[in-house]
């Protein structure tokens, strides 16, 4: 052991791996070899952007939601609102949603740091909860129970994200390349003192504030920051399927986003997008054999991960985390 | 006069009707080696916390290098230069020795927040090299700390806190549950402590406190009974009645 051993040991997950870069190439070649699912693809990766962030809270920090669908709900209809108004460029509603989606997560967050988990899942349920009931107050601005049909101005002015000819190709391109720099990021924060101290808080509180970490502060930090990656997936979303409505705050869609963290595996980033990537598939292949019932296999799914462990699981089929 | 390095100031404690401190006051000088020990229920765990700043107290104040920390936090008083070690393993089971002090590290330096930069800033890795050789945990540098023996676990919970560059160190029961195989090197490294780092060694363990201690505190029911060298402390009437019956040679 020496100097250099140790830098390595504490970077050994900065460069990026084969199995990596392989990864998001796959990705990349999926749309293009199978252009008539760019639908479902988008899909998949949008929530695979949503299951990141909420990676950052629940697998890196160790502090569960079940309301995650609230920052995902804010950022939809922010983009949705503008697009509705004429402020139609999808970049601008992207980043334009960032800032109410964080705002909410800041606000919210303090209230996350007393009590045990129960309390955490249901002081996130309860936000996600009034803020959809706001929604649905505010028809005036929001289109109520209606939601908000609307229309997105070509990406770049050129590439067209809607439903038509290669809209749907175009919008999975999108999606991909927002989820790849949001990744990056959560990457390279994963990586740096901020997310060491951040696993600190997972793996023993007491000892974290005992080496002088500042816990309170770095769990609203984290949750802010997540709450913007939400607010963003949720903007994906209503820009490239061009609707927003209530249901995008509904508890089944913070209670599928911890599922899909949970099938990936949580932690370490990728757990999120493969998980949602599973869930999406199954969802399709099951559903187009058994319609009614194919939330059966998700189920089936979700016992044998929790109870054999993903680690035996993992190790059987010889995947390395 | 140069200010005392931690004192407490008729510290008082209660939980509705127990009072667990009970007007405690002492003071522990810099590079002081000094011991508080007492039998079980005294009130020592009640009293570190209060110092740390766990616990806040009913009355009375707590000071760091001469200034007031009595309504600081626990995070600020570490940052302003007072560690402790745990009685049970307060450690990051997933994180390896190099993490956890790389962590300790980067916090003490306030580079807490950084986002953007990667770990391993070439004086963190000089100083987490350092550390690991002081506390003999070369060998196990890249092993999650739940896989270390508990000696080495033991040793990684002092090196943490010494990571924190103290100037006062509170060790609670730093050899609690050490085989004696291992013993050996809690004791090394404790007498291989820096010398301008003032210890209050909180211990049940009466061959440690005497070998290391240079002054003594005895608590008994929330109350600070007396205090004194080891010599004054093994003579002392009052301390042999307290420990009559329990396996010490006071």
């Amino acid at each position: 052991m020496n100097a250099d051993a140790i830098r390595a040991h504490l970077r050994r997950r900065d460069r990026w791996s084969i199995l990596e870069i392989a990864f998001w190439l796959a990705l990349l070649v999926v749309i293009f070899a199978i252009p008539s699912r760019a639908a479902l693809i988008n899909e998949a990766l949008v929530a695979g952007l949503f299951a990141l962030s909420l990676d950052l809270i629940l697998g890196v920090t160790g502090v569960v939601s079940l309301g995650h669908a609230a920052f995902f709900g804010v950022g939809a209809y922010t983009a949705g609102i503008l697009a509705n108004a004429g402020y139609d460029d999808p970049i601008l509603g992207l980043v334009a949603a960032i800032v109410p989606a964080a705002l909410v997560g800041f606000a919210t967050a303090p209230l996350l740091l007393r009590g045990a988990d129960l309390t955490r899942l249901m002081v996130t349920m309860g936000v996600a909860l009034m803020l959809g009931e706001l929604a649905n107050k505010n028809a005036g601005l929001t289109g109520g129970a209606d939601g908000l049909n609307f229309s997105v101005a070509p990406l770049f002015g050129r590439f067209s994200i809607g439903s038509i000819g290669e809209g749907p190709r175009n919008a999975a391109l999108f999606s991909l390349a927002v989820l790849f720099l949001l990744f990056t990021i959560a990457r390279r924060l994963a990586g740096s003192p901020f997310g060491l101290s951040l696993t600190a808080v997972r793996e023993n509180r007491l000892r974290a504030g005992a080496l002088g970490v500042s816990t309170s502060r770095r769990i609203i930090a984290v949750y802010t920051i997540a709450a913007a990656f939400a607010g963003v997936a949720g903007a994906l979303l209503a820009e490239t399927t061009q609707i927003v409505s209530l249901d995008l705050f509904d508890f089944h869609r913070s209670a599928d986003v911890m599922l899909m963290l949970i099938i990936g595996g949580a932690g370490y980033l990728y757990g999120g997008v493969i998980g949602a990537g599973v869930f999406i598939v199954i969802r399709d292949v099951v559903s187009a054999a058994t319609p009614e019932y194919w939330e059966f296999w998700i189920g089936a799914m979700l016992v044998v991960l929790v109870l054999f462990g993903r680690e035996r699981l993992t190790a059987l089929v010889g995947i390395r985390r | 006069m140069t200010a005392s390095a931690l004192e407490a100031r008729g510290l008082v404690r209660r939980f509705g009707g127990l009072v667990a401190t009970d007007d405690v006051s002492f003071s522990v000088s810099p590079g002081a080696r000094q011991a508080l020990i007492g039998p079980n229920g005294a009130g020592k765990t009640t009293l570190i916390n209060l110092l740390t700043g766990v616990l806040k107290p009913s009355e009375g104040a707590v000071l760091l290098e001469g200034r007031d920390v009595t309504v600081v936090s626990a995070s600020k008083r570490v940052q302003l230069g007072l560690a402790r070690t745990f009685q049970i393993n307060q450690l990051f089971p997933d994180l390896s020795p190099v993490e956890s002090l790389g962590l300790a590290i980067s916090e003490r330096e306030g580079r807490g927040w950084d986002f953007w930069r990667p770990a391993g800033k070439a004086e963190i890795v000089a100083e987490i090299e350092e550390l690991l050789a002081r506390f003999g945990l070369e060998t196990v540098y890249d092993q999650p700390t739940r896989a270390l023996p508990y000696g080495k676990q033991r040793l990684l919970e002092i090196a943490l806190a010494l990571a924190c560059r103290p100037r006062v160190l509170l060790l609670d029961e730093p050899a609690a549950g050490v085989p004696e195989e291992e013993r050996h090197d809690i004791l090394a490294a404790l007498a291989a402590l820096p010398a301008d780092v003032a210890i209050l060694l909180i211990e049940h363990d009466m061959d440690l406190v005497f070998s290391f201690a240079t002054r003594i505190s005895v608590l008994v029911s929330g109350r600070l009974l007396c205090e004194g060298t080891p010599a004054e402390i093994a003579a002392d009437e009052r301390v042999r009645a307290v420990y009559l019956g329990e396996d010490a040679h006071g």
